[in-house]
């Protein structure tokens, strides 16, 4: 295995390589694809708890008494409902309503927000709001390298961490400041596998202590491979497959994550899409049968191509082949039968609803 | 299995597959060095029994969760037995290459070609 020496790595690149992660590289870090298997990860989340490294995701401090006028404008979001220790996810589009990238924000306080992105959008998420924020009363900041970011997740998560760092966590979709290993930390009630559990941003010095203290804990050491099939399981989109600044939020079916009437760049074409409707909607599906399907098949209706698969891949929930694609809208409804072809072979696949796992109860 | 292991009454393909041959015909499998790099296997469809292979020719390919990977013929032939077990249990691919995780059998068009394959000593040495 060659390794770039351009890939950065994060506070805990040892700790992975001395448990014997596979390490990929991701969006320019080098980063720990699975430990004992994508299969075994995932499960253990589903029905345990898990743990991800997930430093690589961007954060970037935004403070000053032009915050929540800054964030209006700039995310798609309706900023001004997020009460202080709360969280909401946004878009940040381009001028053509196409999405730059997703993000979570999160109200640390009266007027400072702290706002995390994907690690391959940091930079032109960062361009972005350097350039609006000549036109506000704000000071926007890189905390990239302040950060390690750990996601706990999975229904035993939360009191495994509370037992474990002696911490109070906030609710669902709420953040708070906390101590963690002695140091000051952010702790927020989020995360992107459909489990609930905690996402912690800590001192980057204590992070492999406090990784090494969960896992000894009981909680199982996952790679991003699981991150993915976890998050594509219940239909959570990921930027680069499922949205890129050439789809739109309505075409995404992320119309619920837009509040025109703030506002926000891109605002006036989301309006016209969500009134008019677009041409092509992402959907989930399901493959009935063997194969499974993978980023960029072709999906079909007989001889005419009808849509592209943008996330792929076989779900070790449902023990087969899951995706979502962008399916021309008429056909983009629960229980249409489309076909998907997988390296030329064609396999049937059934339009579902969201999410594709649904937990029993 | 844990352990890389490559039984010496295998011949080799530098593409990762073994093939087992006896008398006329020859059982094909990937290696595990193959199988390690894949992580676990979750889907395999041989192809069509009657069919022809063709040496250095992919002719199926396993999937893992995140990655798909062509297997590669170390002989040419005609596809006279495919593993169906596998259909249902593809991790026999990981558990055990080389025997319950064989891949197809094929009747040799060119029994010579087994000549140019690697020993057990040599492929081993080539992953270094």
């Amino acid at each position: 295995m060659t390794v770039d020496s351009a890939l950065r790595r994060t506070s805990l690149f040892e700790t992975h390589v001395e448990a014997g992660a596979k390490m990929v590289p991701f969006a320019g870090w080098e980063m720990p694809v699975q430990y004992d298997g994508i299969k075994e990860e995932h499960i253990a989340v589903r029905t345990h708890a898990g743990i991800f490294d997930v430093s690589h995701m961007g954060e970037i401090e935004v403070e000053g008494p032009g915050a929540l006028a800054f964030l209006q404008r700039l995310v798609t979001n309706d900023v001004s409902r997020i009460e202080i220790g709360g969280a909401q996810y946004s878009l940040l589009l381009n001028e053509d309503a196409g999405v730059i990238d997703d993000l979570f924000v999160y109200r640390l306080g009266h007027d400072r927000y702290l706002v995390v992105t994907n690690a391959g959008n940091h930079t032109a998420d960062l361009t972005r709001f350097g350039q609006l924020a000549r036109d506000f009363d704000v000071y926007v900041r890189d905390a990239i390298d302040n950060y390690a970011m750990l996601a706990v997740q999975g229904p035993n998560a939360r009191r495994i961490v509370e037992n474990t760092l002696h911490i109070d966590l906030p609710a669902r979709m709420k953040v708070a400041t906390r101590q963690v290993g002695r140091r000051p930390a952010i702790v927020c009630g989020t995360g992107y596998t459909g489990e609930d559990g905690v996402e912690l941003l800590i001192d980057p010095e204590i992070a492999p202590a406090i990784w090494t203290e969960l896992v000894d804990s009981g909680v199982v050491p996952c790679g991003l491979g699981a991150r993915d099939t976890l998050r594509l399981e219940v239909c959570f989109h990921l930027h680069g497959n499922d949205l890129t600044t050439e789809t739109d939020p309505i075409s995404a079916g992320l119309g619920w994550a837009c509040v025109e009437s703030t506002g926000f760049i891109g605002s006036d074409k989301v309006a016209v899409f969500r009134a008019n409707g677009t041409d092509e909607k992402l959907a989930p599906f399901v493959i009935e049968g063997a194969g499974i399907p993978r980023q960029g098949n072709p999906v079909m209706l007989g001889e005419k191509q009808v849509g592209e698969v943008t996330s792929g891949t076989f779900s070790p929930s449902l023990e087969q082949g899951i995706g979502m694609a962008y399916l021309r809208t008429d056909l983009a409804e629960p229980g249409t039968e489309v076909e998907v072809d997988v390296r030329g072979k064609r396999r049937t696949a059934r339009v579902s609803s969201k999410p594709l796992y649904k937990k029993e109860r | 299995m844990t352990e890389a292991s490559y039984p010496e009454d295998l011949k080799y393909h530098p593409e990762h597959d073994w093939a087992r041959i006896e008398g006329g015909e020859a059982t094909l499998g990937i290696t595990w060095y193959a199988q390690d790099s894949l992580g676990e296997v979750v889907f395999f469809e041989g192809p069509e029994i009657g069919s022809e292979v063709t040496k250095d020719q992919p002719y199926a390919e396993v999937e893992s969760v995140k990655a798909v990977s062509d297997v590669i013929a170390p002989v040419s032939g005609e596809v006279i037995a495919v593993n169906d077990s596998l259909g249902d249990a593809p991790e026999a691919i990981n558990a055990d290459p080389y025997e319950t995780g064989w891949l197809i059998k094929v009747r040799l068009s060119d029994p010579s070609e087994a000549d140019s394959l690697m020993d057990a000593a040599a492929y081993a040495a080539s992953l270094e």
